[in-house]
């Protein structure tokens, strides 16, 4: 992916290039990328004169980074206790195995991401799984096909209303 | 905050509150609160938002009723839920379809709509007014109460509640000292968890030579189940706010941080319109209210470290770096952020502060027991019918927090465990019950306070799985600086997983005993001396379930997948070919109204066919 050093670069000046603020810049870049270009860390490294292994450590430790291109659609299944207790591990076992792809993976085609959060607070209606930043409430193993289809829809209007 | 003016005086604040609370009294119309958090947003509180006031504007009902988009009143289950005042009205779970009924039939025609009420679980009878909900009832909501009452984003609706007096009567007569005093006669102890004492905490930072000096809100709220924080930051931020400005003046801080979770969206976004607007009305920056004190408070997100809630971590994370603790001493009172004297308190801890300012140190410490004083919040979820927040005295029971307050286990089912403090806590089984909730009896009866999740566990919950599942959290939360800690987690957790797959050996519960110790003992930070702690208290509570694992080879719960089967029971299946519609790996074969038959051979055992099934006719053995 291009990246644009220009924005890179005004995501480092809105903190007035301090050191202190790497782990907000980072989170700019993650935010319009949906990742972390390797260009765009070592621009980060160089124009602050922070070693890239430090970014990298960094970059590495917090769950929230991710050094590898995401899907178009990021589903999040919640693993948080309660929703553990209510049965969030078959939930993910359904993704997992519909997608072919295991936890923390994106899948061939680009369009899923399948991620874990350890608690979204929501857990009157847990199991929670979040795509896109929309709640599902109290899934079901049932229903985990009928979510990943609703976005594979979405996708396909969005093509045929660019076509027309 | 239109054209809202610099308040420049401790006298013109006070007359800007009073003509708030005026303003509150003597509003004529009647007030439609809906909630909506991040839970109510979840289950649809915007749409019904939009229709409530598209009915309004229907009904041209808008110099009758208006609408009150608030933070989180702490009954999720009952979600998205409004209160009309004041006629005191509680209608649950509404629909954007309710709208013009709730419009018409009880704003202009004066009726309840029954279907909207609550009903109670267990007697089945409808209740109308919130404070007669047993869910409610036994609570003390001296925190929660207000996020009903206030629009978050408004600093005008948090000044009509009275807020920023505290603040007020701290600048206008309260030396640093005479506020440490307060607290610490108050008996308030830190709600993050460990519960050192709040006002000694801060005498520390107040007295430790060196400049500047600093506070921190620490809202990383990591404990999965735990979320009474965000609901605080989301409901009720400018709280937050009044009680860091307070303790800035005590401590001598001119600046803090709220360094808050990145998974919580709503709550950096009202938080952060709170501080642009408390700096607007010059309750934050220089000077403030003419006297000579300066405060700024900044927004530091975490990303994604549930480490990160040490203290000394948290630290390291708003200095840009990597969050991994260190030793303490010196503590953050000596040795804080940027090697400053530092105080960091929870956002619960914060919270209380106004509080107890505004209504003394003796009306606190009346709450409560003699070392815990006051309420805590806790989330109350899992296999409970009331899932929420609760606000409780310190002291009440267990017991009475899952059955009066929670209205018991859904289905009928049987209760069998708590589980109390996150990761860094354990599981009590039923005959700790009678336990008062407070730092001490938690302690000692194996499990901790913590920032204050309760997770209730029914009978198909299985323990051995519990601790495989803290235990899995806690190896991928390790930072790894301690190798008692990184290996110590990741040992016990093959154990455990061992175990639930029908691999456990003889010997394989005094190990993890003899592991569990270790860690504690060697670790340095509060991650590692509490992963002991769920394995311990299932070991100590639930030793025999461990046993039927590793011996037997089975799963009483009927959750570890190795260790169970799914059977179809001939006498219940109606041949309704609901289970063999579902199966994915067609491993159930049958025609309607024909007993099904499923191959064992081809099941992956991913529950499908037992959600499925409507007659009871799948079991787990």
């Amino acid at each position: 992916m291009a990246i644009e050093i220009q924005k890179v670069k005004s995501f480092i000046t809105r903190y007035n290039n301090e050191k202190k603020a790497l782990i907000s810049i980072l989170q700019d870049i993650q935010a319009e990328y949906n990742y972390l270009p390797q260009e765009a860390l070592k621009f980060v490294s160089e124009s602050m004169g922070i070693p890239l292994i430090d970014i990298i450590d960094v970059a590495t430790f917090y769950r929230a980074f991710s050094l590898e291109p995401r899907g178009k659609h990021l589903v999040t299944v919640c693993l948080g206790t309660a929703c553990h207790v209510r049965g969030g591990p078959k939930i993910l076992e359904e993704f997992e195995r519909i997608l072919s792809i295991n936890a923390g993976k994106t899948t061939k085609d680009g369009e899923f991401t399948l991620e874990t959060v350890a608690c979204l607070g929501c857990c009157a209606i847990g199991p929670v799984v979040v795509v896109d930043g929309d709640y599902h409430a109290q899934t079901t193993i049932r229903k985990v096909n009928s979510i990943l289809k609703k976005y594979r829809r979405k996708e396909k209007k969005n093509e045929e209303c660019q076509d027309n | 905050m239109k054209n809202v003016k610099t308040i420049k005086s401790i006298k013109e604040l006070e007359k800007a509150i009073e003509s708030q609370i005026q303003a509150r009294e003597s509003e004529k119309k009647s007030i439609l609160t809906v909630s909506a958090g991040t839970c109510g947003q979840a289950r649809g509180s915007l749409k019904v938002i939009k229709s409530l006031e598209n009915a309004i504007k229907i009904e041209n009902l808008e110099d009758k009723v208006k609408v009150k988009v608030t933070g989180c009143h702490g009954f999720c289950e009952a979600e998205p839920n409004i209160m009309i005042h004041p006629q005191n009205i509680f209608y649950q779970k509404v629909q954007p379809s309710d709208a013009e009924d709730i419009a018409y039939q009880t704003i202009l025609n004066n009726k309840i709509i029954d279907k909207l009420l609550y009903s109670d679980p267990i007697s089945g009878k409808t209740v109308t007014k919130e404070n007669d909900i047993k869910f409610y009832k036994k609570q003390k909501r001296i925190l929660l109460g207000d996020n009903a009452l206030i629009d978050p984003t408004d600093i005008m609706d948090y000044l009509s509640i009275g807020g920023y007096g505290a603040l007020a009567a701290v600048l206008s007569h309260l030396t640093p000292k005479d506020v440490i005093d307060t607290i610490k006669k108050s008996g308030l102890r830190g709600r993050g968890g460990a519960g050192f004492p709040t006002g000694k905490k801060w005498e520390f930072t107040r007295e430790t030579l060196g400049e500047p000096k600093y506070i921190i809100c620490n809202a990383d709220e990591g404990d999965p189940g735990a979320y009474m924080d965000r609901s605080l930051l989301e409901g009720n931020p400018h709280r937050v706010l009044e009680g860091m400005l307070i303790g800035a003046y005590a401590i001598g801080a001119r600046e803090g941080y709220i360094y808050v979770r990145d998974e919580y969206p709503l709550a950096v976004k009202h938080i952060s319109i709170a501080i642009s607007q408390a700096e607007k009305l010059g309750l934050l920056g220089k000077n403030i209210l003419g006297k000579g004190f300066d405060f700024q408070v900044h927004i530091s997100k975490g990303a994604g470290a549930f480490v990160c809630g040490e203290e000394t971590a948290l630290i390291a994370s708003i200095e840009g770096k990597v969050g991994v603790p260190r030793q303490r001493p010196p503590f953050p009172a000596v040795k804080g952020l940027w090697k400053k004297p530092t105080n960091i308190n929870n956002v619960e801890t914060w919270s209380n502060i106004p509080l107890i300012i505004e209504n003394g140190a003796e009306w606190f410490s009346e709450i409560g027991t003699n070392g815990s004083k006051g309420t805590k919040i806790f989330s109350l979820v899992g296999k409970i019918n009331n899932t929420g927040l609760v606000e409780v005295p310190m002291g009440i029971t267990l017991k009475e927090i899952i059955f009066d307050i929670g209205g018991g286990i859904p289905e009928g089912k049987e209760f069998k465990a708590i589980q109390t403090g996150g990761p860094s806590g354990g599981c009590l089984p039923q005959e700790k019950l009678d336990l008062p909730v407070d730092y001490e009896s938690l302690t000692e009866a194996g499990s901790i306070m913590g920032s204050g999740g309760m997770i209730v566990m029914d009978e198909n919950t299985c323990m051995v799985d519990v601790a495989k599942y803290f235990l899995n959290f806690l190896r991928d939360e390790s930072c790894g600086k301690c190798l008692s800690c990184r290996e110590g987690t990741q040992r016990m957790w093959e154990i455990v997983t061992d175990i639930t797959e029908g691999k456990g050996k003889k010997g394989d519960i005094e190990l993890l005993e003899a592991l569990a110790i270790a860690t504690r003992d060697a670790s340095l930070c509060g991650l590692g001396q509490t992963a002991a702690n769920p394995i311990l208290s299932t070991i100590r509570y639930f030793r025999d379930e461990y046993k039927t694992h590793i011996k037997d080879k089975k799963c009483p719960a009927g959750v570890c997948k190795e260790l169970i089967q799914y059977l179809i029971i001939d006498d219940n299946c109606t041949g309704c070919l609901a289970c063999l519609k579902v199966c994915p790996q067609e491993a159930i074969s049958g025609e309607l109204k024909k007993i099904h038959v499923l191959d064992q051979s081809k099941c992956i055992k991913c529950g499908a066919c037992y959600e499925a099934c409507n007659f009871e006719a799948i079991k787990i053995v």
